[in-house]
């Protein structure tokens, strides 16, 4: 910065030059206010969504930049929530990007004290294993003289946040698996 | 609506701007009450005699919507001689099986027919075999969402609805007894107020007016629950106000693909598009399936195309038409396997193994306490979900450790917590309440070991199957015969990223359908009994309609019309308003130019306008289906009920549902009061006798000795900063500071009465569970005075569990399993309580407390489980 | 030199070419209390939330006021949604409740003639002003900086941090402010305050960063009744000016515009208010003043002037402990 550049730049210099002699304004307009910017002007893609609270179903706008999302808010395009979405819906943003999400496997071994640490890849490994066992553990071909063909050890209970590609393997699944016990949110 | 969908309550807002009125029923004066017309508040569980109160009104004054109800309803249908009302047997229907909980519902049908069993009972009409033990229902109410239960379309009508059986009339004796007197003395409602509600109802529908109800789980989580609904059917059938734009009865769900979880049920008694899982008694082969399950008119006729198609979905080449399309594969229910029932099965050790997908039941589902207990009791859970929920976490902090009944190094459970995906962080697509698909993009990469559940689903069906093809040289045949649907199954979807996420468009696609030649499918009227079409969910065939995913459709809402059309993509075909034939006349012209929705344009020689018809689109209004037609072509052109058997609206409902064909006012399973309708006190048939258990007990009702211990109705909800049980809301602290405490809602009276301090503490108690909260004193809880004396109410949301930035005791330990016998619902909605000021005991003194009201109240396990009371 | 008149305080400011006047009417006839608001604007400015780090508030409980656990304006909360119970009818109401001749005793009148001033532990009930038994409203309004035309905070600003943008909004920036707390008790409204870690003062911004690129406001964006209207000053007092003709005509004749005036004490606001009451019963001063506008003002000639920073910390304490009474 020159000193020219400089001296224009000092506030008493501006409040005289542009105008403001109160220096409420122009004059002492800040670097950081010069250069302001909302973080969603730079972003590298805006994705389209959808609120994951109710089921309403509002219009999400999620921005994204260098592989984070930055911020989410309300599509006017949408015809059912028109850009607007209510304080849950406000806080999507703090919703996937909390600090408090947990990102590791925990695991708990039986009469265990302590969350400790486990491989995804084994964690998949050992639920498979203990499915098949309980699987053919809870195992009825009849009950009370009719023909069933299913089983009993293994249940499952889902909440209602499940997209329905989700939910449809998920009943696919089990239902292959023998499994009657599947249950959602949406029963209770 | 204001509390929970705020963003949808724009509409409402916009309506009472062009001069709506808004009328809210609620106990509690609540954020949508403050912009509301008319607060009503009504003692919660009354609302079957609120709504009969008005029903009444419109009978008595025939005020009903004469043309519509003739043509649409099934007023005129004329009932069996054998079917005795509650007027004639003090509260209940005939048919009543005292010992099995169960009505017989023969004597409901229409005239000179027989009719398909309703839910549960099919094993009845085989009596070479015996019933299964503890078999009341397997949900086959809940079957019928899209379709109707069986019943012959030619019963005979009159159609001047002056025959003393025809339903109109027995319908206009059932409610005579709803009179505004009795409404105060149930509901609590004034007279005054009533006649108002009772005069803008009427004045708001007919050609002209339409008006619409909007509910939630204020009406299903009750021991009546589904009757509330069908009470609301029966009312708005009467004025008219059903497939007509501005009308409708409108569920608001609660969560963002609820929807989508009913239509593509991850439900024990459901198969995608509410097709019946098989029940192990009436639905051996695929063909007595198809006999006791599929209709002979309307859209339901067609049920061997959809399941068919469901099964060549699933297990492709395998299934063949000699094999019966692998229908073998498929378990068989033998009563309810609801998640109350599963628990009860880890309590006994039948189930070991548990998956818990983005759900928080050990603070979140009715009897908190019992989920914990039958979780302690397993081999193996597994959690899926963003933070450490309760559920996860209750072996080391819940409260039966702080009490002393667990010791951690006790509880055997070993338990897996696998980190989820966020929305932002996986495709797919959620169902809204208005049955609309829209698709959710992904926008990032999830972190560290979180995945979606489509992942976790796909890959964990993967290395089973990996696992158990390993394992075939070594297996046994009785294995092999196991293993086979599990090998069979079609499950090879395409991968992408540097995970192996599944691409959800593939699934979809599935969902969809497909053709012999795999050409995706537009519409469920292609479908066939035959094999040469597959296609997953039949009520969303034709959501990836040309191959393009039709769900994320984003035309802005400005640049089409106010139906939007082309934004999402809803269930049936893109109809946005079901049974919308019934917004014209039978004539085929709309009931009014103002009201004009959907029409016959006779020159084109088919149905127009603003909506895709939902019903055969060139069905000239006059057409009469010849004798012995089948499916849509037995439907007549003025029959707009095209799921239901006979085409029309039902008033009277003559199989199809456990708990009687007309809704009637029984009190909650526990109650302040005795029922003022009736002498019979609670709804015969509740769903109650599998769940008994020390953790479970019933609080005495009304007169009964010990009612006194627990004085004070109680409810749950949800209020606008939290999202049920909290998983999504307490860890975020943007809404956790915006209620940050469990608290309860008190009137001032009640406050006076138990020396309530406002912003202290208060331990709330019921024959489950004590609890505390803090106080807040306030004029929105109003007590009720009804027949000379005041009822007091406690509210309490729900949001809140031990765990968490925002801790606070869970509401459930207080609620019971007590259930809607069709839909297996709990009901948190009407509970008895007692509360008074301060703190909760801690450790084993909890118990004590609630030990110490048990004993006072005289609690057993018979309590409140009697039939007749 | 005085500071009155100030016809345009854009144009004082030395802004040329600027955009129109910009601001809020928030008419709280249509607020249903949702609080999208309060979480919008936090999520769009990243304010620390109660009880997480850098918050200004570490406690983080039930405050007993009817649903508002977020007390007022302050520096971690921009918006603010009041709730006020009163004996009151709404429109075509008929709540139809029983309270006042109730036999078991509560004198619930007496109890609301304490009024919504009262802290809630010393109040016997949620504060409930008083009016005729059996008629019963809940009134939500969502609070925020007035962007006042004659801004005091502004005015007292010894560093020129506080600003009037081109917008005619007036702005803290954060580069700039050095904790000294002037504006705090300056503000007629009490909305401004500072965060403990480093003293710096914070308030709305009206979204400076957003509307600098013709985008809404988070809050009114949000917004989903519409509650919230963010646009040109002019065409919202318009706006507001038939709303509230329709609404006397409607017979709501106790609704009224708060901050719509350019001759009130403060020139009028940038953001202003359709209430429907008097302004006492939603924490708004009745009559706000420009708490500079009798001063010999020192400050505005010395922007550049080194601070009293003793001063400013003792301003500190005076402006927070007052109106932070928590328990």
């Amino acid at each position: 910065m020159g000193v020219g550049q400089w001296l224009a730049s000092w506030p008493v210099v501006r409040q005289v030059t542009q105008g403001d002699p109160g220096a409420h304004g122009a004059a002492v307009k800040s670097p950081e206010s010069a250069h302001l910017a909302p973080r969603t002007a730079d972003a590298d893609r805006v994705v389209k969504s959808i609120c994951p609270f109710c089921a309403v179903g509002c219009g999400q706008n999620i921005s994204v930049k260098d592989d984070r999302v930055t911020q989410i808010e309300g599509d006017p395009d949408s015809p059912v929530s028109r850009g607007r979405l209510c304080a849950r819906g406000s806080s999507s943003l703090q919703l996937v990007t909390n600090p408090q999400r947990e990102h590791r496997v925990r695991y708990r071994r039986p009469h265990g004290t302590e969350w400790e640490d486990l491989d995804l890849d084994t964690a998949m490994d050992m639920i498979a294993d203990r499915v098949i066992a309980s699987r053919r553990q809870g195992w009825e071909w009849e009950s009370g003289g009719y023909h069933v063909r299913r089983t009993l050890g293994v249940a499952s209970l889902g909440g209602a946040t499940l997209d329905n590609e989700e939910n449809y393997l998920i009943k696919k699944l089990f239902t292959a698996m023998g499994a009657v016990q599947v249950e959602n949110q949406a029963r209770i | 609506m204001a509390e929970c969908h705020p963003v949808g309550f724009q509409w409402v807002m916009e309506a009472k701007a062009r001069g709506a009125k808004v009328i809210h029923v609620d106990p509690r004066f609540t954020r949508t009450s403050a912009l509301a017309d008319i607060h009503v508040p009504l003692r919660a569980g009354t609302d079957i005699a609120f709504l009969g109160g008005l029903i009444n009104h419109v009978l008595a004054n025939g005020h009903e919507f004469r043309d519509y109800v003739l043509s649409y309803t099934n007023a005129a249908t004329i009932l069996t001689e054998e079917f005795a009302d509650t007027e004639d047997l003090a509260g209940v229907f005939s048919g009543l099986d005292a010992d099995e909980r169960t009505y017989d519902f023969h004597t409901w049908s229409y005239e000179g027919t027989e009719v398909q069993a309703a839910a549960g009972q099919r094993e009845k009409m085989r009596p070479d075999r015996s019933a299964p033990a503890g078999v009341a229902a397997s949900g086959r109410g809940e079957a019928h969402g899209s379709g109707g239960a069986r019943v012959p379309s030619d019963a005979p009508r009159d159609e001047t609805l002056t025959h003393p059986r025809c339903v109109f009339q027995v319908l206009k004796r059932h409610y005579a007894r709803y009179t505004p007197e009795m409404v105060e003395e149930v509901c609590g409602v004034p007279p005054d107020v009533f006649a108002q509600v009772c005069d803008l109802l009427v004045a708001n529908s007919g050609r002209e007016r339409t008006t619409s109800w909007v509910y939630s789980v204020g009406w299903t989580q009750h021991t009546v629950g589904v009757q509330y609904i069908r009470a609301a059917a029966i009312l708005q059938l009467l004025l008219g106000n059903i497939g007509r734009p501005g009308g409708g009865i409108l569920a608001l769900r609660g969560h963002a693909s609820i929807q989508g979880s009913t239509d593509i049920p991850t439900l024990f008694n459901l198969l995608p598009g509410y097709i019946p899982m098989p029940h192990a008694a009436s639905n051996e082969g695929l063909r007595e399936y198809l006999d006791t399950e599929s209709t002979q008119k309307g859209y339901w006729a067609y049920a061997d195309a959809y399941l068919i198609s469901l099964l060549k979905a699933w297990w492709g080449g395998a299934a063949k038409a000699d094999n019966d399309w692998c229908y073998d594969y498929l378990p068989r229910l033998t009563g309810s396997h609801s998640t109350f029932e599963t628990v009860m099965a880890q309590l006994e050790g039948t189930c070991t193994g548990y998956f818990v997908l983005g759900q928080n039941p050990a603070v979140g589902t009715s009897n908190a306490k019992m989920q914990r207990l039958g979780m302690a009791n397993l081999d193996w859970l597994v959690v899926r979900d963003f933070q450490l929920i309760e559920s996860a976490t209750w072996w080391s902090d819940g409260p039966e450790i702080e009490t002393g009944e667990m010791r951690t190094e006790d509880i055997g459970t070993e338990v897996f917590f696998l980190p989820a995906a966020a929305h932002t962080e996986k495709d797919g697509s959620f169902t809204n309440t208005q049955r609309m698909l829209q698709w959710h993009h992904q926008a990032v990469e999830p972190d560290g070991d979180a995945r979606s559940d489509l992942w976790f689903t796909y890959h964990l069906g993967r290395r089973i199957r990996q696992k158990l093809a390993a394992a075939q040289e070594t297996a046994t045949p009785e294995d092999r015969d196991r293993d086979r649907p599990l090998l069979d199954l079609t499950w090879d979807y395409p991968t992408k990223g540097p995970l192996d996420e599944p691409e959800a468009e593939a699934v979809l696609a599935e969902i969809n359908g497909w053709d012999a030649d795999g050409n995706p499918l537009s519409s469920y009227e292609q479908l066939q009994p035959d094999g040469s079409t597959a296609c997953g969910c039949w009520i969303y065939c034709g959501v990836y309609a040309d191959g393009v995913n039709q769900a994320a459709r984003r035309r802005p809402q400005a640049e089409q019309s106010w139906v939007a059309p082309e934004w999402g993509w809803a269930w049936p075909a893109n109809r946005r308003i079901l049974y919308n034939r019934a917004s014209a006349d039978p004539d085929g012209k709309p009931w009014s130019e103002r009201k004009a929705y959907l029409w016959w344009d006779a020159e084109q020689e088919k149905w127009t306008g603003h909506d895709i018809p939902d019903f055969p689109p060139t069905k000239a209004p006059g057409y009469t289906a010849p004798e012995g037609a089948r499916g849509k072509d037995a439907l007549a052109g003025d029959d707009p009920f095209i799921m239901q058997a006979d085409g029309k609206g039902w008033l009277y409902v003559p199989t199809g549902l456990l708990d009687g064909p007309l809704p009637t006012h029984y009190e909650p399973q526990e109650s302040p009061v005795t029922n003022a309708l009736y002498s019979q006190q609670r709804n015969p048939v509740r769903q109650i006798s599998a769940f008994v258990h020390p953790a479970d007990r019933f609080a005495p009702s009304g007169h009964e000795p010990g009612a006194d211990v627990f004085p004070f109705a109680l409810g749950t909800y949800r209020i606008a900063e939290h999202h049920t049980a909290g998983g999504m809301s307490r860890w975020s602290p943007y809404l956790a500071e915006l209620a940050p405490e469990l608290f309860c809602e008190v009137s001032p009276e009640l406050a006076r009465l138990r020396g309530l301090e406002h912003g202290g503490w208060a331990t709330i108690a019921t024959a489950r569970g004590v609890i505390e909260t803090r106080v807040l004193v306030t004029e929105r809880m109003a007590p009720f005075r009804m027949a000379g004396r005041t009822t007091y109410q406690v509210g309490l949301p729900y949001h809140w569990g031990h765990g968490g930035p925002a801790p606070g005791d869970a509401v459930n330990e207080l609620t019971h399993m007590a259930l809607d016998p069709n839909s297996h619902i709990m009901e948190t909605k009407a509970l008895t309580c007692d509360i008074r000021p301060g703190r909760r005991p801690r450790g084993a003194a909890r118990l004590d407390l609630l030990r110490d009201y048990q004993r006072r109240a005289g609690i057993t396990a018979e309590t409140g489980t009697e039939v007749s009371g | 030199m005085t500071i009155h008149p100030l016809p345009d305080p854009v144009v004082a400011s030395g802004w040329t070419d600027a955009p129109p006047r910009m601001g809020f009417f928030t008419d709280t006839s249509v607020c249903i209390g949702c609080k999208a608001c309060e979480v919008a604007c936090k999520e769009w400015n990243a304010i620390p939330a109660r009880g997480t780090e850098g918050s200004s508030d570490l406690a983080q409980d039930f405050t007993a006021m009817s649903m508002d656990n977020s007390m007022g304006l302050g520096a971690d909360t921009w918006r603010h949604v009041a709730f006020i119970e009163q004996r009151k009818p709404l429109g075509i109401q008929e709540p139809g409740q029983f309270h006042g001749d109730d036999p078991s005793g509560s004198d619930v009148l007496a109890l609301a003639a304490q009024g919504s001033g009262t802290p809630p532990s010393e109040a016997g009930m949620t504060p409930t002003t008083p009016g005729p038994a059996g008629e019963f409203r809940w009134l939500m309004a969502s609070d925020v900086c007035k962007h006042c035309t004659h801004a005091a905070c502004l005015d007292v600003c010894p560093t020129g941090s506080l600003f009037r943008t081109e917008f005619g909004t007036v702005v803290v920036q954060e580069d700039i402010c050095n904790g000294c707390g002037y504006c705090v008790p300056a503000c007629p409204y009490g909305v401004i305050d500072q965060r403990p870690e480093d003293g710096r003062a914070w308030k709305c911004t009206l979204c400076y960063d957003r509307i600098s690129v013709g985008a809404e406001p988070a809050c009114a964006k949000a917004c989903p009744t519409d509650s919230i209207q963010f646009g040109p000053l002019d065409e919202l007092r318009a706006r507001a000016d038939a709303r509230l003709a329709s609404m006397h005509e409607n017979g709501v004749t106790d609704a009224r515009l708060y901050g719509r005036d350019p001759d009130d004490g403060v020139g009028g606001d940038g953001a202003f208010f359709l209430l429907l009451d008097e302004p006492e019963v939603y924490g708004l001063p009745p009559d706000p003043v420009d708490t500079t506008r009798d001063l010999a003002s020192m400050w505005r000639h010395a922007a550049t002037a080194a601070v009293t920073v003793l001063a400013g910390i003792a301003v500190t304490f005076a402006g927070g402990s007052g109106r932070r009474s928590r328990r």
